[in-house]
């Protein structure tokens, strides 16, 4: 890895690069759920291997972390010894692959969710990634510059997807603009400015949350326009709050299934 | 590998030459070399330096390709060494080297188009083209054949899709332009 940057440079917030990481890491975990259970065999393979990409990238920016901190921890430490209310992912990205029941219910995982989460989020990383390449710290521009290829990928092959079954059979097109509407009111977490984006901000980070609002609303009145969906009007109430550690009750069992091996046998190498 | 390779002292182009011998861990019929990831080779006092850089960014095959890479250069009488990881500048598939593109084809594997000079200043609008076929053709690595189509958009690892031919009807691996 690059050595340490120089005095002059500006380096990201922890707390950002956590941010970041754990976006990548809860919706690569999220979504590895359709491993086994994937409606196409062709799909299992990209839903698999996208979720191996943002793992990827977590890794990276825990890696990050770790290696600043220097107080010997390491990727593991904050992958899996965290708890819910640590994590700084967007609410959005933890919720079940399915409409709205109580956190302890079972239901079948719907593709529809699946699709909409991954263009809505991908659309945000595109632009955000690209803004990143060129930003004050270079071992964060390093990632964003790897992690960009990865999203213009995926994004393709979300809105891919996104098109196919909104302009597609009646029933397909009724299941993506509930998945639309059910999802929509989360994405109001992108745009609230606050310690995040100011702590960001201060450190000369180039996040620029106006340009990056209107990419993300181009991105996304394409692709909707393309799929016959209608987008759904500016969320009104309360707005999620997931990336200052407010989650919804999905996140700690997510994390639960996930932590739980590194938990039962401490330190152990695998 | 552009810009990697500069002119070296005698014991780095032996360790250049060595690293020929060394090849990707999925894909055997590539070197490290051809794949365009070494970066760097260097001799000092604390022994010699590799720098490799990952081409995904979970690529699980990047730790084995440092472990072969250290029993290689073991092998062969080089005493300690290390292996580095670089990000920056990112691997492309640009840095393939013509041999390795033909080494891939024999191998079955469509080798991967150019990718064309991305912009990275600010935001732009992407457009969707989802019921027309990909723009480039990806020639049939087995009967030459442009008359292909893409199966799956991601396949065995990381970095290949899934195509068939039209004409001789055989499915073949991709190496997506990244």
């Amino acid at each position: 890895m690059s050595a340490v940057a120089a005095d002059s440079v500006a380096l990201a917030p922890t707390d950002y690069l956590l941010h970041l990481a754990d976006n990548a890491l809860v919706l690569g975990q999220r979504n590895a759920q359709w491993c086994g259970h994937g409606p196409i065999l062709e799909e299992e393979l990209a839903l698999a291997n996208m979720s191996l990409d943002l793992v990827g990238q977590a890794r990276l920016l825990y890696d990050l972390v770790a290696r600043r901190a220097a107080d010997g921890s390491t990727e593991d430490t904050y992958a899996y010894w965290r708890d819910a209310s640590q994590f700084r992912n967007y609410t959005l990205l933890e919720l079940p692959h399915r409409s709205p029941l109580v956190g302890y219910a079972q239901g079948d995982m719907d593709f529809a969710i699946t699709v909409m989460r991954n263009t809505l989020y991908t659309a945000l990383m595109v632009p955000l990634w690209q803004q990143l390449c060129d930003c004050s710290d270079p071992d964060l521009a390093a990632i964003a510059a790897k992690s960009l290829k990865e999203a213009q990928y995926h994004l393709r092959h979300a809105c891919d997807w996104l098109v196919k079954l909104g302009d597609g059979t009646d029933s397909s097109r009724q299941r993506m603009q509930g998945a639309l509407e059910h999802l929509w009111p989360y994405t109001a977490e992108f745009w609230v400015s606050g310690k995040l984006e100011a702590l960001a901000r201060s450190a000369g980070l180039l996040v620029d949350g106006a340009a990056l609002e209107s990419s993300w609303n181009a991105i996304i009145d394409a692709v909707l326009e393309q799929a016959t969906l209608t987008r759904p009007p500016a969320p009104e109430g309360y707005v999620s709050e997931g990336k200052v550690g407010v989650h919804s009750e999905h996140l700690s069992f997510l994390l639960a299934e996930m932590q739980s091996l590194a938990r039962a046998h401490p330190g152990a190498q695998w | 590998m552009p810009g990697a390779r500069q002119a070296a002292m005698p014991e780095e182009e032996s360790i250049w030459t060595l690293l020929e011998q060394v090849s990707d861990p999925e894909i055997p019929v590539i070197s490290l070399l051809d794949l365009g990831v070494v970066r760097q080779v260097k001799v000092d006092a604390q022994g010699w330096l590799v720098v490799i850089t990952p081409t995904y960014s979970a690529c699980p095959a990047l730790s084995q390709m440092a472990n072969d890479i250290v029993s290689t250069l073991q092998r062969a009488g080089w005493g300690p060494g290390r292996v580095q990881t670089q990000l920056a500048p990112a691997w492309s598939t640009d840095w393939i080297s013509p041999r390795g593109r033909d080494r891939l084809r024999e191998y079955g594997i469509a080798p991967p188009a150019p990718i064309h000079s991305q912009a990275s200043d600010g935001a732009r609008v992407l457009h969707f083209l989802p019921r027309k076929p990909l723009a480039e053709s990806v020639p049939c690595p087995r009967c030459g054949s442009e008359q292909t189509t893409q199966t799956s958009r991601f396949g065995s690892t990381a970095c290949k899709a899934l195509y068939r031919c039209l004409s001789c009807r055989e499915p073949f691996d991709y190496f997506k332009p990244y």
